[in-house]
């Protein structure tokens, strides 16, 4: 298939803003995806805004003209809406935009704010991901999903908080020189088995921070990449998205994600790569099991043998597989509706040298793998992200 | 919490109170919950009520110790998934910690109100 070629991405600092509204926060990703670009709001045909919780947070539906007329366009816009895979999705959108030709040159990206709800109204929100009949009103908070989903894993492949912990130490010790991150915090293994309960077998240092911010990316067209000698290092050459049902109950195994398997599988064909010619990724680690749920699911590891993985070095910046150089969910933050935009951004930054974490990269990396992963994975993406030229 | 009637669902906490739980089963041998028009699982759209299995098998658990506002008063508290057969229900823990807990323990269902809020739940006990 043909390619959507990465004009330019911006973003926010990931952190917590009460104060800043969500129209500001991708105000500025977006204009700097734009500057990146070299373009200008009037190039853009379409935008699509990844945003999850802006109905509670913010009192504001219809978002998608707004996050428009932020970055100073009017053109047709569209919120999406996917839980944590929101601009993952808003993403692919803009991908199957460019690629038919519908559009030239589109902004995709996401925004969240949520720490002005405060720790138990964040908590309240982001149960909204799960299913509010048979999770929610049975006590089910995110954490606590994502929990009973490790424990499961735990009792089907082995495993222990501790090589949870060793996955938590190694996106802690990348975002350390990642400025945009919300957690610059060097931890140790002992710091993580021995912080505060959230939902066993998680302690505090399992779980992304509650954080604010914005991610952006500009996607443009082969027909007008071509036309205005466009010049970009990196283009999105595959794009997938699995689905699975919304509770954790109706699961078939509660130790795999088939939606992640399935949106690999189809990003894997579309781009007509397999998994080992993946050279980096960013993958969605909303909990430290869910790094290990995603690995597997994509094919990089088999089941059962992702547990170990940064327990053995293997996914450290040094490893085999560097996996989440940006720090990750857990430590560059995850404000929801921007954390698929800023994982393509990163893997964008890092095949392209700019990244402070590229030196973890080697000369011979040309592919990397964003994966994006909604609720408890019932919905995933997956894009393929290549050198271009 | 919302006054807010759910039609299927407050039938189906109605059934399991009475001690005469339910699911749908699907000619696939597929296993849904309330309300449902069609298997989630395969589409197949000829649904049968099905009594639910008096005991259940706890499959993961966790005790929850930072809760939404709802269960406020009632943190910590487990809350499990267990399985009775072809369906699993999530529901919270009653009368015993997670130390008491293991994967595979045998539990019966019922309707528990929350401390917090007084609204009724799906509760287990071993």
């Amino acid at each position: 298939m043909s390619k959507a070629f990465i004009g330019g991405t911006g973003m926010t600092s990931f952190g917590s803003f009460p104060d800043r509204t969500g129209r500001d926060m991708f105000a500025e990703a977006g204009l700097a995806a734009l500057d990146d670009a070299g373009l200008a709001p009037e190039d853009v045909d379409e935008v699509f805004y990844g945003n999850f919780v802006g109905t509670l947070a913010e009192n504001q539906g219809h978002q998608g003209p707004l996050a428009a007329e932020a970055l100073g366009t009017t053109a047709p816009s569209r919120r999406v809406e996917s839980a944590c895979a929101s601009s993952g999705l808003a993403i692919r959108d803009a991908v199957r935009a460019v690629r038919t030709g519908e559009s030239d040159v589109v902004v995709a990206g996401g925004m969240e704010r949520m720490s002005n709800m405060g720790t138990a109204g964040a908590t309240d929100g982001l149960a909204r991901a799960a299913d509010d009949l048979f999770e929610v009103r049975s006590g089910v908070t995110f954490p606590a999903a994502y929990a009973l989903l490790a424990r499961a894993y735990f009792a089907e492949y082995g495993g222990d908080r501790t090589d949870l912990a060793h996955i938590a130490v190694k996106n802690h010790e990348n975002a350390l020189v990642n400025d945009h991150a919300h957690l610059q915090q060097e931890i140790t293994v002992d710091d993580a088995l021995e912080a505060p309960e959230i939902a066993s077998p998680f302690g505090l240092y399992d779980a992304c921070p509650i954080s604010d911010g914005a991610a952006a990316v500009v996607l443009v067209s082969p027909a007008y990449a071509a036309e205005h000698s466009f010049d970009a290092g990196v283009a999105i050459t595959g794009s997938g998205h699995g689905g699975d049902t919304m509770g954790v109950q109706d699961r078939r195994s509660l130790a795999k994600t088939p939606a992640t398997r399935d949106a690999a599988e189809e990003a894997y064909d579309d781009a007509g790569i397999d998994p080992t010619d993946v050279g980096l990724a960013e993958v969605h680690d909303c909990f430290t099991i869910a790094e290990v749920l995603a690995l597997e699911g994509l094919g990089l590891y088999s089941h059962g043998e992702a547990i170990g993985a940064a327990r053995r070095g293997e996914t450290r910046r040094d490893g085999a597989l560097p996996v989440n150089l940006s720090g990750g969910l857990k430590a560059k933050g995850h404000p929801v509706g921007a954390t698929g935009a800023a994982q393509v951004a990163a893997i964008r930054a890092l095949l392209e040298g700019t990244h402070p974490r590229a030196d973890a990269v080697g000369d011979d990396v040309t592919v990397g793998l964003a994966h994006n992963a909604g609720g408890t994975v019932a919905s995933a993406t997956v894009h393929v992200l290549e050198v271009a030229t | 919490m919302t006054a807010t009637q759910e039609t299927g669902y407050d039938e189906f906490l109605d059934a399991l109170e009475a001690g005469e739980g339910y699911y749908a089963e699907c000619s696939n041998g597929h296993g849904t919950l309330p309300p449902r028009r069609v298997c989630p699982h395969c589409g197949d759209r000829e649904l049968e009520t099905v009594p639910l299995a008096p005991t259940g098998e706890i499959v993961t658990y966790t005790t929850v110790s930072v809760p939404t506002p709802a269960f406020d008063d009632d943190a910590p508290y487990v809350t499990a998934i267990a399985s009775f057969g072809p369906v699993r229900l999530t529901g919270i823990v009653r009368n015993a910690g997670e130390d008491d807990l293991e994967i595979g323990r045998e539990v019966t269902v019922t309707i528990e109100p929350t401390e917090t809020t007084d609204e009724r739940t799906i509760a287990f006990e071993p």
